[in-house]
């Protein structure tokens, strides 16, 4: 496998902005995550240490150490809820029962269909509009019971 | 009602405010222009000196002394940079993102300003991965300034180029850190790096480096625009200015506010015009300054100024502002199994005393808080506090982590030992709570629990 096209375009100008080309490695894993299934595949791994020059295993390294980073499959749908202590204080952990019982999923886990991957996540700075769930890259701060209802409802 | 001059949220006015055309009605990019026709760098710094602006990323380090740490150009040629953290991840705040989404070209000034005064050639605007919608305002912001020419060769025709770039990071609390973002700017993992060499000398990609937060540098137009006496007129002589700070938990109007340095706590809390009182008129039973690393001080402690000085103190730190009240009805260790747990998350690992302790303290809040306390843990958490901090390790996720700790078992002792008499928590009665959630997969708790 190697890069889309339209990615290694957009690496090759995105190393422009730096004097050294591997500072635009965590950027690219983000774009790479974004467009490419969801989550850090080994080849993908494998196109980027060829891309910037460096060892698999120091896109490995990087990619694992930071916690957007995904380095398994993932459902449909990631529901990510923030426990972190404003949130808590307002609520979170209803929230966080209630979107287990919506989706069927554990946390850190997915859903036997497939469909839902659970998670909680440390702040997410919406901490003044408390509590917040992260639904597939999007915030929904302030949210309801209600509202969580209807958000997971209409996922696909 | 409020009684005092804002201008940090003067322009955030409406659904535009984040556009070139707003920002220039309100008086936006003078204060940049004034600067390349009429003073010399040097000029810039000195007014940002005498302003007494202190960094806003919770250190509240003098902005303008920073400034001077960088070398002199004429004797070292190296290329120079200006970083921006806008990795805003303590958690309880909130406030850099208020910019990023409602005034972006503010901080873009600031950045042309700065970088003007430092000579820097770029500047990297690293911002938490999470915050899309405050990148995407943000990149937004910046095509149109490039194209107005206010971004790039040639800045307004004055000779002085200047690039900036915007950089997104992935979710680490320790790329807050100065030297654990430059690590991580320049691709790595985040690991901070020993001091010496500090970024001034040795700083991105080794070159001379200066990291300021958002917030800060969006002070910066205004002090040049209105000069430093104008500033000094606000807030208190060792803390002048205004902040925004941010003020979540159980209050009736969360938000964040801007208020003069010094403003007491309790007016924050309490006036109708900042957060308008506990939910319910409920009684405060403990309040974090300015987020989690400043650790719970009692509920009775509120009637503070809320600047430097006056937290400290009183015995905690200002930090990002970010005001955090817990009710009565709250039990504060579980609030401090949160944020023992947080840091345990967050610690990169490379400190022995970090890595162990981090984990080490959030094991024993955690039993603590469901019943499984035992007699001894209170001067063990002391203990590992001590072993932890101050100024034991490359950084001071350490010391963040380790002060929550001290000031527990300091101002909230009979609660750690009720729960460790009764065996467990009244108020969270529901037996393991939501807090207790590991970040690891079921699967490698499981297999750590039979190891």
């Amino acid at each position: 496998m190697a890069l889309p096209a339209n990615l290694k375009a957009e690496f090759t100008e995105l190393i422009t902005h730096y004097p050294e080309s591997r500072a635009g490695l965590i950027p690219a894993l983000h774009r790479c995550q974004e467009d490419l299934g969801g989550w850090i595949t080994p080849d993908i791994m494998e196109d980027l240490a060829e891309f910037f020059g460096i060892e698999p295993v120091e896109v490995y390294g990087v990619a694992s150490f930071y916690p957007m980073f995904r380095l398994t499959p993932r459902g449909t749908n990631v529901i990510k809820v923030c426990h972190n202590i404003s949130c808590d204080l307002r609520g979170a952990d209803k929230v966080l029962e209630r979107a287990k019982e919506l989706t069927g999923a554990e946390v850190h886990g997915t859903s036997a269909d497939g469909k839902f991957t659970l998670e909680v996540v440390e702040c997410q700075g919406c901490c003044t509009t408390a509590p917040m769930i992260d639904l597939n890259d999007t915030f929904h701060e302030n949210v309801t019971l209600e509202q969580l209802e209807s958000l997971i409802g209409g996922c696909k | 009602m409020s009684g005092f001059e804002t201008y940090l949220t003067s322009r955030m006015t409406g659904p535009d405010s984040h556009t070139l055309a707003s920002y220039k009605k309100h008086g936006g990019y003078v204060a940049l222009e004034r600067a390349l026709k009429e003073m010399q760098p040097a000029e810039v710094t000195e007014s940002v000196k005498a302003s007494g602006l202190r960094g806003r990323g919770g250190a509240g380090f003098p902005t303008g002394l920073k400034w001077t740490f960088m070398p002199d150009p004429a004797k070292d040629p190296r290329s120079r940079y200006l970083a921006i953290n806008a990795d805003e991840s303590e958690p309880g705040t909130c406030k850099d993102r208020v910019i990023m989404d409602e005034d972006p070209h503010g901080l873009l000034e600031g950045i042309l300003l700065a970088c003007y005064a430092m000579k820097c050639e770029a500047s990297y605007i690293y911002v938490r991965g999470e915050y899309r919608h405050q990148y995407d305002r943000t990149v937004a912001a910046l095509e149109e300034a490039r194209a107005a020419g206010l971004v790039g060769k040639n800045i307004l025709g004055s000779g002085f180029d200047c690039e900036i770039y915007m950089h997104k990071g992935a979710g680490a609390y320790i790329c807050g850190e100065e030297t654990g973002m430059m690590e991580s700017l320049e691709g790595k993992r985040g690991h901070p790096r020993p001091k010496p060499p500090f970024p001034a000398g040795f700083g991105l990609w080794g070159q001379p480096t200066t990291v300021n937060n958002v917030e800060t540098i969006f002070n910066v137009p205004f002090i040049v625009d209105k000069g430093p006496e104008w500033y000094r007129s606000m807030g208190v002589e060792s803390s002048p200015g205004n902040f925004l700070v941010g003020i979540s938990g159980n209050v009736n109007k969360p938000g964040v506010y801007e208020a003069p340095l010094g403003t007491n706590a309790k007016v924050l809390l309490e006036a109708d015009h900042f957060a308008g009182g506990m939910t319910e008129g409920r009684k405060l039973k403990a309040w974090f300054t300015g987020g989690s690393s400043t650790g719970m001080m009692p509920g009775e402690t509120v009637d503070v100024g809320m600047d430097h000085d006056s937290v400290k103190a009183a015995g905690t730190m200002l930090g990002t502002a970010a005001m955090i009240m817990l009710d009565d009805t709250q039990c504060v260790v579980r609030a401090m199994q949160i944020i023992a747990r947080f840091y345990d998350h967050e610690t990169c690992g490379q400190c022995s005393q970090c890595r162990e302790g981090c984990q080490w303290l959030h094991q024993i809040f955690k039993r603590i808080e469901e019943g499984q306390g035992r007699d001894g843990d209170i001067d063990l958490l002391t203990s590992i506090g001590n072993g932890m901090a101050p100024g034991k390790t490359i950084c001071a996720l350490a010391d963040a982590a380790a002060i929550p700790a001290h000031l527990m078992v300091k101002h909230f002792r009979a609660d750690l030992e009720e729960h460790i008499r009764d065996g467990g928590c009244k108020i969270n009665k529901t037996g393991k709570c939501a807090a207790g959630h590991s970040h690891k997969a079921p699967a490698t708790e499981k297999a750590e629990a039979q190891a």
